[in-house]
């Protein structure tokens, strides 16, 4: 299951200046510039947790179905904890619909959410609750809980109002270069390396 | 560009051989060359040909092996990207030396919706030719084509390893072929 982050590793390490000799061909580039995010961040219409004006930013296109994009829940949050209110953290919509069958309604769940001000309480939820997905009488109890109006919510999930919002993201994502999920953009600058808290803090913290 | 095509499609898989290419530039096939032409299998039983798409593009995806244990791979992005492509009137090849048979319970697992083809026999033969072939480990490279609708290569890529390449590269390559055509 962390397969995704070694090779994250490797691509580090095949950048490093260490010289070295690959044993492969064809040989490429040896350097390579990262995609850059093409749909800046808007918090008129983005999720933004922290301080608005903050001067770090870090963008995660996620799917609350994807284990990885689980894993990475917990890192981010040490993240935004050792940054302060010096970060801004945004996250974007990437549901892989193919592999994953849930993840489009829990994106739409917690869009519906957000549409009511809780977006973030959903968020979290979701991914504290990756094991639940599928039983959407889960995240409407919580819902429930939250003070939502629960009609409302689970009209706004039945009618898809959030798919073109949601589509929008994954399309934005797609222009940017994210490449699977999670990916993270760290300033503009699309996050090659490993999906934790130190080598996404030592990232913010050099490109910045 | 057009002067000895031929051998230096031959001399573009020879560099593959053994030493690093020499300078900064890539030993994939470059823009400005023809695609060479070539047929392999999509089934057990039946065979896809580069000139059969001749009058629209073609986006060559040669990767280096099905069943990659990553969340998503790049197929599956390019599944679920499949109708930005679509509005290109492009097709989707994937090649990799695999088996058909391999390939075939690939694509029903990833759900794809593209041929994935097998360059299996003669092992390869197609991705040298492409210069897309990493002789020590016998494997595809991770090099991306984009061919226009005369055979043309129009643009490519080499993906360092380990990175995915996703699929903007491509998108905007299809833009800036001339004409595209809706569909």
């Amino acid at each position: 299951m962390r397969l995704f982050r070694t090779m994250s590793t490797t691509t580090a390490t095949r950048h490093s200046r260490r010289p070295k000799k690959t044993l492969l061909e064809p040989t490429s580039k040896e350097t390579y510039d990262a995609p850059k995010l093409v749909v800046p961040v808007d918090p008129n219409r983005d999720h933004v947790q922290g301080d608005p004006k903050a001067v770090l930013t870090l963008v995660e296109y996620g799917d609350y179905q994807c284990p990885f994009c689980g894993a990475a829940y917990p890192e981010v949050k040490k993240v935004q904890k050792e940054l302060g209110s010096k970060l801004r953290f945004v996250f974007r919509n990437f549901p892989l619909t193919n592999i994953h069958e849930f993840a489009m309604t829990a994106a739409e769940t917690a869009e519906a959410a957000g549409a009511q001000g809780k977006f973030w309480e959903m968020h979290d939820f979701l991914y504290e609750h990756q094991a639940t997905l599928g039983d959407n009488s889960v995240a409407l109890g919580y819902a429930k809980r939250l003070g939502l109006d629960a009609q409302r919510f689970e009209r706004e999930i039945a009618q898809h109002v959030q798919e073109k919002r949601i589509k929008d993201d994954f399309m934005g994502g797609v222009r940017s270069g994210v490449n699977g999920t999670p990916t993270f953009y760290v300033n503009g600058v699309r996050h090659d390396g490993p999906a934790e808290t130190d080598a996404l803090v030592e990232s913010l913290r050099t490109k910045s | 560009m057009q002067r000895n095509r031929r051998k230096r499609t031959a001399r573009a898989g020879k560099q593959n051989v053994g030493k690093k290419a020499e300078g900064k530039s890539s030993s994939i096939l470059n823009p400005g060359r023809k695609a060479p032409n070539f047929s392999l299998n999509s089934t057990p039983d039946q065979k896809v040909s580069l000139k059969d798409f001749r009058g629209q593009p073609v986006i060559l995806a040669f990767y280096p092996a099905d069943w990659s244990p990553v969340c998503t791979d790049q197929l599956s992005l390019y599944a679920m990207v499949m109708p930005e492509f679509k509005k290109f009137n492009a097709e989707l090849l994937a090649i990799s030396v695999d088996n058909i048979w391999s390939h075939l319970a690939f694509a029903k697992d990833r759900k794809l919706n593209f041929p994935v083809l097998s360059d299996f026999e003669p092992k390869g033969k197609i991705s040298r030719q492409f210069g897309a072939f990493k002789e020590k480990i016998g494997e595809s490279a991770r090099a991306l084509f984009v061919i226009d609708q005369d055979g043309i290569v129009r643009w490519s890529h080499l993906s360092p390893d380990g990175v995915n390449p996703g699929a903007e590269g491509i998108l905007s390559a299809l833009e800036q072929l001339n004409a595209p055509k809706a569909q």
